[in-house]
């Protein structure tokens, strides 16, 4: 066996630091290899040992992650999770990352992360139906993030527009703390028959390995190490030519040959080229399959001259992917492929040795055991250590240290405001420029509380009466304030959004947001985090099918706010059983179930009238809220409910107000007198949602919360053109929608917060 | 009654069309773009979607491709031809309808359900009385019809112009109802047979109930009666 020429071992050190591998990595890779590496050796295993692709920081606190569960048919570990929905429907979803590329090039950024969720999900064999984004920025008074929010918005549709895939939710928030350090966290979901589930194996020596789509540029050289694993500092425009550019219209065509290909079962296997490209797809398919694979990059189309081969194995040039075929199949996979007016060429050979070889014509330039590549990085146990800030946020008891708001005018003043804040106003201006239509298969467009979706493939006249609800949620400032309730706060307020919209939560994936995981205090919140959420998951019985974990989060030394988005999927035996948030009739009753408590931590009224983010978050009970949606889907499901909309973030006062503006109607409630004006309308307890049922239905809702020991009150009815919560506020529904409606395209234009 | 429903590359509405008129109980079929027999069909949809990406002049690639010389014939014959979005950009393009659609006018992409004003005109695709209000999402971000005053007039008197845009009462704002800026709040054109039509709003959205609403039926139900009584 040819043995590649390696580096100087003097030399080579200091490169495998400047790549970003740790120098006792480095001798790790010495020992695997027996010798020192080469230069194409050394980029690959740079690569594949970040913490991007590795996960070697959160392997360990992953596992305490339920992932297993009656509908579950593909667990973590692939390009994306897969439940059954019934019928022999499955769906693939997961969710990711693309914060580092979208805080240098927004537009650019948030497109590719769309394009890169989205092959993750035809990879598995399913046609993806609806994606959604999980958005953070740091607050639009500064221009800087007014143009990273509108790049990002613009990005996300043009890339998602072109596809032909429905963007149907997602969720923003505007901190401080995402100032240096914007979130995009993309979520896509697919569909598919279950015999269709297809994994990202190589196998069969002998088989070729065809790279289809783009041609192979210089372009996110280095994207997953230098980029997502490093911290942000001054130097960060320097990294601006890591930072891919999409072309959606590539992805589409490789959608459709893609799913062409596998329906033919034309492929022996199928993987997408994402971070650290060619190097990780190819290693992952061959480490899964047991198999080596022998590449030429030569063979490789490239888009520039004079690439070296270490840059063809990490180039992240985009809307490229990595099959399998028989050489008997060549023929007809190439002829697809063609049809849809792409590339396809062959690079290399599937080989019964287990090294991935790597040529440049005759010449051998790298030479490893391909399992290494992807399953021998370092696991690492990081110390952790409970963040001194702690102490202060939690001791601060907003009831008692601040003086309130009282009376109907002025209490009606704060909700207006508070329905003005960016993180509760109306989310339209985005998602208007989302297509969340194309495909015929949305039920409930955005702006209720989680979309729904018809089961069914309507272009083959294949439609079921089946449907997924799902919702995407993290509010980061309840995980800043304590990691463990934080991260359950995601999790039931994604829950009681789908139960509101009448599907029964079958499985979570995740994109958990933090900081440097090497420095204690970060890897703490991380850990903390994870526990939560999946002491939430096990209470539910919900499993975590798919996710990501993005770190080193930080700008100049601060670290975001934690933030595990949870994106979760419900099912629906009948997709027309769903329910939206909107009051319909008048005379329907006003219903509240759940009970309000003086819980003022964290919530959006103390950071918009005090200017504070501080005390406890809200409690959770995890045995409640799961009875909750148990009787929330159930109710729905006899069909007695009129609306149904989570009370969370702005309170009481933020739910109700919301029903009436999307429902064009007013209301007359009387909550519990017994709390505080602000609290009754500002608390953001947990387990509560707003119901209305006709008149007649009541009794039949008040039984069944007895038997769910759900607490159920009548707190008022629909009718009028105002909202009046007796005694706290009084307003024309007209004056809500005017708070509401129109704060987003104000900011971006630079106007003043009100 | 069958409808052909033509896929370019990047086309991305083609199923929604085809599950719309199965769901009113016709036949459909879809035609590659580089097929050139349209025969078997009754009538030829020009899907939305992003053409051959749409990167230069939306519909200016596709309209070279092997089947528009089939279409332009079959429109020319008599034939019914209907642009959704990118359909009615690539109609533009073909010269089978006059006019160009800019990008909207606040540069941003827009997806919403629009009120739109059925006109008294000579179309075959719409037998709704003028001044009719149909509910129906728009999906695009170049949808700002544009034409020359000649061709406006011409337009105008000649019962060309189909669809509008309007407020919610069938009325026109003063400065105009078009979302995307579109000259004379025109949100659909036909030629002066009245066989080709060219819309910007995706009717085949509001067909099957479940995803919103029933008012693009319309279109393809007038199309089959105009036929039946016509063959």
């Amino acid at each position: 066996m040819a043995t590649p020429e390696t580096l100087d071992p003097k030399l080579a050190p200091q490169l495998a630091v400047e790549l970003g591998l740790k120098l006792d990595e480095y001798e790790k890779v010495v020992g695997i290899l027996g010798r020192t590496p080469s230069v194409t050796e050394l980029y690959m295993y740079s690569l594949m040992w970040s913490e991007h692709c590795s996960y070697k920081h959160s392997r360990k606190a992953l596992k305490m992650f339920p992932t297993t569960g009656e509908h579950v048919l593909q667990g973590p570990g692939e390009n994306a999770g897969v439940i059954s929905v019934g019928d022999g429907w499955a769906v693939a979803f997961k969710m990711e990352s693309h914060n580092h590329p979208s805080a240098i090039e927004p537009y650019q950024g948030a497109a590719t992360g769309i394009g890169g969720i989205i092959r993750d999900i035809f990879t598995m064999g399913a046609r993806p139906i609806a994606s959604l984004d999980s958005l953070r920025f740091g607050t639009l008074e500064k221009p800087r993030q007014r143009y990273l929010f509108e790049g990002s918005v613009a990005g996300i549709g043009g890339y998602g527009n072109c596809l032909g895939v429905p963007t149907v939710g997602g969720e923003v928030y505007f901190e401080e703390a995402y100032e240096g350090n914007c979130l995009i966290n993309a979520m896509a979901v697919g569909l598919m028959r279950e015999e269709n589930l297809t994994r990202a194996v190589a196998a069969g020596p002998g088989n070729l390995v065809l790279l289809i789509g783009s041609t192979t540029g210089r372009d996110g050289i280095g994207g997953a190490s230098t980029l997502a694993s490093q911290e942000f500092d001054e130097k960060a425009e320097d990294k601006r030519p890591s930072v891919q550019v999409g072309d959606p219209f590539e992805e589409k065509l490789l959608i459709e040959a893609c799913l062409e290909l596998l329906d033919a079962k034309l492929l022996v296997g199928l993987g997408d080229l994402g971070a650290a490209g060619l190097t990780s797809s190819a290693s992952e398919m061959a480490s899964r399959g047991g198999v080596g694979l022998d590449i030429d990059v030569t063979k490789i189309p490239a888009r520039e001259e004079a690439m070296k081969p270490f840059e063809y194995m990490v180039s992240e040039s985009q809307e490229r992917m990595l099959a399998i075929v028989t050489p008997a199949d060549l023929e007809a996979a190439q002829a697809v492929c063609t049809k849809w007016g792409l590339r396809s060429t062959v690079i290399g050979t599937v080989t019964d040795t287990g090294r991935f070889v790597v040529r440049e014509g005759e010449a051998v330039v790298a030479d490893m055991p391909a399992a290494t590549l992807a399953h021998d990085a370092p696991i690492y146990d990081p110390a952790k250590e409970r963040p001194a800030y702690l102490d202060e946020v939690q001791a601060f008891d907003p009831m008692k240290q601040l003086e309130h708001p009282e009376g109907v005018e002025a209490l009606s003043a704060t909700l207006l405001k508070v329905l003005a804040s960016p993180n509760i106003c109306s989310r339209r201006w985005i998602w208007e420029q989302y297509d969340h239509q194309v495909m015929v298969n949305t039920a409930v467009l955005p702006g209720s509380d989680a979309a729904v979706l018809r089961i069914g493939d309507t272009g083959r006249g294949e439609v079921s009466g089946r449907g997924i609800a799902v919702s995407t949620d993290c509010n980061g400032r309840y995980c800043y304030l304590d990691p463990y309730t934080g991260s359950q706060i995601a999790f039931v307020e994604a829950a009681r959004n789908v139960a509101c919209s009448g599907g029964r939560a079958a499985a979570i994936t995740d994109c958990l947001n933090f900081g440097n995981p090497e420095k204690p205090e970060v890897f703490w919140t991380f850990y903390e985090s994870i526990r939560g959420l999946a002491d939430a998951c096990t209470a539910f019985g919900v499993p975590v099918i798919s996710g990501n974990v993005s770190f080193y989060n930080e700008s100049f030394g601060q670290p975001i706010y934690p933030t595990p988005t949870v994106g979760l999927v419900g099912l629906l035996d009948h997709v027309t059983d769903h329910c939206t948030m909107d009051f319909k009739d008048d005379g329907d009753v006003v219903v509240l179930l759940g009970k309000t408590k003086a819980e003022l931590g964290g919530s959006e009224y103390l950071n918009l009238a005090h200017n504070k983010v501080a005390g406890r978050p809200p409690k959770v009970d995890l045995p409640g809220e799961k009875l909750l949606a148990e009787l929330v889907v159930t109710a729905i499901r006899t069909g007695i409910v009129r609306s149904a909309h989570d009370c969370s973030e702005g309170g009481l006062g933020v739910a109700l107000a919301e029903c009436c503006i999307a429902g064009g109607v007013g209301a007359r409630v009387d909550p519990d007198s017994t709390l505080p004006g602000v609290a009754a309308l500002f608390s953001e307890s947990q387990g509560r949602v707003v119901l209305t049922v006709s008149p007649d239905h009541y009794d039949a809702l008040k039984q069944l919360a007895a038997a769910h020991g759900t607490a159920c009150e009548k707190i008022g009815s629909v009718g009028g053109d105002r909202l009046v919560i007796g005694g706290l506020v009084d307003l024309p529904v007209e004056q809500l929608r005017e708070a509401y409606e129109p704060t987003l395209e104000r900011l971006v234009h630079g106007g003043a917060s009100s | 009654m069958r409808f052909g429903v033509v896929i370019f590359p990047g086309s991305n509405c083609e199923q929604d069309v085809v599950h719309a008129v199965q769901h009113l109980g016709f036949e459909a079929g879809y035609i590659w773009h580089g097929d050139t027999d349209l025969s078997g069909y009754d009538a030829i949809v020009l899907p939305g979607g992003f053409s051959y990406g749409d990167y230069i002049r939306c519909g200016a690639v596709a309209r070279f491709s092997p089947v528009m010389a089939e279409v332009i014939r079959f429109a020319e014959a008599g034939g019914p031809v209907i642009g959704i979005c990118n359909g009615f950009q690539i109609l533009a393009e073909a010269h089978l309808l006059p006019g160009a659609l800019l990008r909207n006018v606040g540069l941003k992409f827009i997806c919403k359900t629009v009120n739109l004003r059925a006109e008294e005109s000579t179309c075959q695709w719409l037998d709704l009385p003028a001044g009719t209000v149909v509910r129906i999402p728009i999906n695009h971000n170049e949808g700002n019809f544009i034409c020359d005053d000649e061709t406006l007039a011409r337009l105008q008197g000649s019962g060309q112009i189909v669809l509008r845009y309007c407020e919610a009462d069938g009325s026109r704002a003063e400065g105009g109802s078009a979302p995307n800026g579109a000259l004379d709040d025109i949100a659909g054109i036909c030629n002066e047979r009245g066989n080709v039509f060219g819309l910007m709003p995706h009717p085949e959205r509001v067909v099957d109930p479940l995803s919103g609403g029933t008012d693009g039926q319309h279109f393809f139900t007038a199309i089959a009666r105009q036929l039946a009584e016509v063959g």
